[in-house]
């Protein structure tokens, strides 16, 4: 894929990652002005699923950029989509992370460590997002240059655990007989299976995808 | 404007589609956007309410158990924010579905440690005693709550009908499990029909209430019409809906949530800021209907109505018997 091409699909990469925020802004702005129920019943609620759920799929949509380079080697060049989706997943994180603190423990100090010493699925979630901090931090090609690509590739495995954290978390957060989570975890499931079969396809000589850089 | 999937990927990239068929990736991108529609969906089902059916009034008198100082939860929430897992287990699923239900004919069947069995008409029960307008508090153990204007009289009226045994120390009440008026499905994890239970000393309390209504009409379906009880300061799962069959029984009766997860969900289940949930903090509460950034309040000892309560719990541990 030509250069030209590839900055229109990251304008609208962004575009597609940033509406949902825009989405919720203008609904945040006209909650708390003409329309009080323009974020449902339960705005704190409908909050929190809103950026949780965005979270985990662009984490999803993370994952999936090396299966699909493997798979189909004319698409190679996805790769450089990947770290706009980590990073929008790592937004996506501190929006719901935020929106615990303010709106479920209301900034208080002493009910913010009381549920992380003892809600498990408050715990799986801050796992989740401590996770993910590292990564955000070491996104840059600096610090790929710095960490040498070996460890840095070894550091970004992290991403794995955080989105395993982070599918547990929703399970752990639904009411029992819920199963809203099914969907994302059958996805997640089929994304870490994916790796090791589709990377053994590509050490084949037979479809050797040699071109592509390691990733 | 759902987020960037894999297939909005330009076309000119992609493999011809007889390819993608028997491709893995296909799976995980339809998976990823079942999951993004569905997501959507359910989104959309809160934030865009059906219309609620019209019902009939009930004249009722003001009542001196009512709740003083509290706003009622708007008509709107009451009916389109409701847990009613016969329905299905989205809170917007109760009044999409409810309309199979009929609440006429309806009778609640008496049964157990009473004089005689009886059964009793829907139409009869509205007459039995004046209809009070009882507003309450009502807090559900997912940590939001309402407040509700009901309509309805006294529990212990119905059970002096009854005619008790002493031998009965418990009451059961078994809700409405017909697959011919409700979906009843089975991914709620919930075993039919949906039972809850009472000690005679709290079914007996003047606060709990034989309702049927809110807002001066009748229940609409999906808050559990035609006849629940409402015991105010229970998480809002002991105030069974819909309820068919009333049983006096000696010993402490099964409940459906108890059974479901007995380490989350006990029999007393009292509004309790000091005993948490397994998986959350019941200290703080969120008011249905509030504004986002005023919705946060700290969660009352049995809901605010201790004094009224607190006396039949004297000596209990009651974060044993939670």
């Amino acid at each position: 894929m030509k250069q030209r091409g590839i900055v229109a699909l990251k304008v609208v990469a962004h575009a597609a990652c940033l509406a949902p925020v825009a989405w919720l802004l203008w609904h945040l702005y006209l909650s708390t002005t003409s329309d009080p129920s323009a974020l449902g019943p339960d705005p704190t609620h409908t909050v929190t699923f809103f950026t949780g759920r965005g979270t985990l799929r662009l984490l999803m949509v993370t994952l999936a950029v090396t299966p699909m380079r493997r798979l189909i080697p004319k698409l190679a060049w996805l790769v450089r989509f990947r770290r706009l989706f980590g990073l929008y997943a790592f937004f996506y994180a501190c929006l719901h992370l935020m929106t615990y603190v303010w709106l479920y423990a209301g900034f208080s100090w002493s009910a913010i460590v009381d549920d992380i010493s003892q809600r498990r699925f408050i715990i799986a979630g801050f796992t989740a997002w401590l996770l993910l901090l590292p990564l955000a931090l070491t996104s840059t090609a600096w610090s790929i240059r710095k960490l040498g690509g070996k460890n840095w590739n070894r550091l970004h495995w992290l991403t794995y655990i955080a989105a395993l954290a982070g599918v547990i978390h929703y399970w752990w957060g639904v009411k029992q007989g819920v199963l809203t989570p099914t969907a994302i975890t059958v996805v997640f499931v089929v994304l870490m299976a994916a790796r090791p079969i589709l990377a053994r396809r590509a050490a084949t000589p037979k479809g050797s995808p040699s071109r592509i850089p390691v990733s | 404007m759902l987020i960037l999937k894999k297939s909005d990927i330009p076309s000119s990239e992609i493999t011809p589609k007889r390819d993608y068929m028997n491709r893995r990736s296909f799976m995980a991108a339809a998976a990823a956007g079942v999951a993004a529609v569905a997501g959507e969906c359910a989104l959309r089902g809160v934030l865009q309410p059906p219309h609620v059916k019209a019902a009939e009034k009930l004249n009722t008198i003001k009542s001196p158990l009512s709740t003083t100082g509290v706003t009622p939860t708007s008509f709107e929430d009451i009916t389109h924010y409701n847990n009613f897992y016969e329905f299905g287990p989205d809170k917007g699923d109760p009044a999409k579905n409810s309309g199979s239900l009929h609440t006429r004919p309806w009778s609640i069947k008496v049964e157990g440690l009473v004089a005689k069995p009886q059964t009793f008409d829907i139409d009869t029960l509205l007459k039995l005693r004046p209809m009070e307008e009882r507003i309450y508090r009502f807090r559900c153990v997912e940590a939001w709550s309402m407040v509700i204007p009901w309509a309805g009289y006294s529990l212990s009226e119905f059970i002096k009908q009854c005619q008790p045994l002493s031998t009965a120390k418990y009451v059961q009440f078994i809700s409405l499990a017909d697959s011919k008026q409700e979906p009843l499905p089975w991914s709620a994890g919930i075993q039919w029909p949906y039972q809850e239970g009472l000690r005679m000393d709290e079914a007996m309390h003047p606060l709990t209430l034989l309702t049927f209504g809110l807002y001066g009409q009748e229940l609409p379906n999906q808050d559990g019409a035609p006849v629940r009880i409402i015991v105010p300061w229970k998480y809002g799962f002991k105030s069974a809906k819909s309820i068919v069959k009333i049983k006096f029984v000696k010993d402490q009766p099964s409940t459906t949530w108890n059974e479901m997860a007995a380490n989350e969900y006990g029999f007393y289940s009292n509004v309790n800021p000091n005993v948490d949930h397994p998986r959350w903090s019941q200290k703080r509460e969120r008011v249905i209907g509030a504004p986002i950034f005023r919705q946060l309040q700290p969660t009352l000892m049995f809901n605010g109505y201790g004094d009224q309560v607190a006396s039949l719990y004297n000596g209990m541990d009651l974060r044993k018997n939670y």
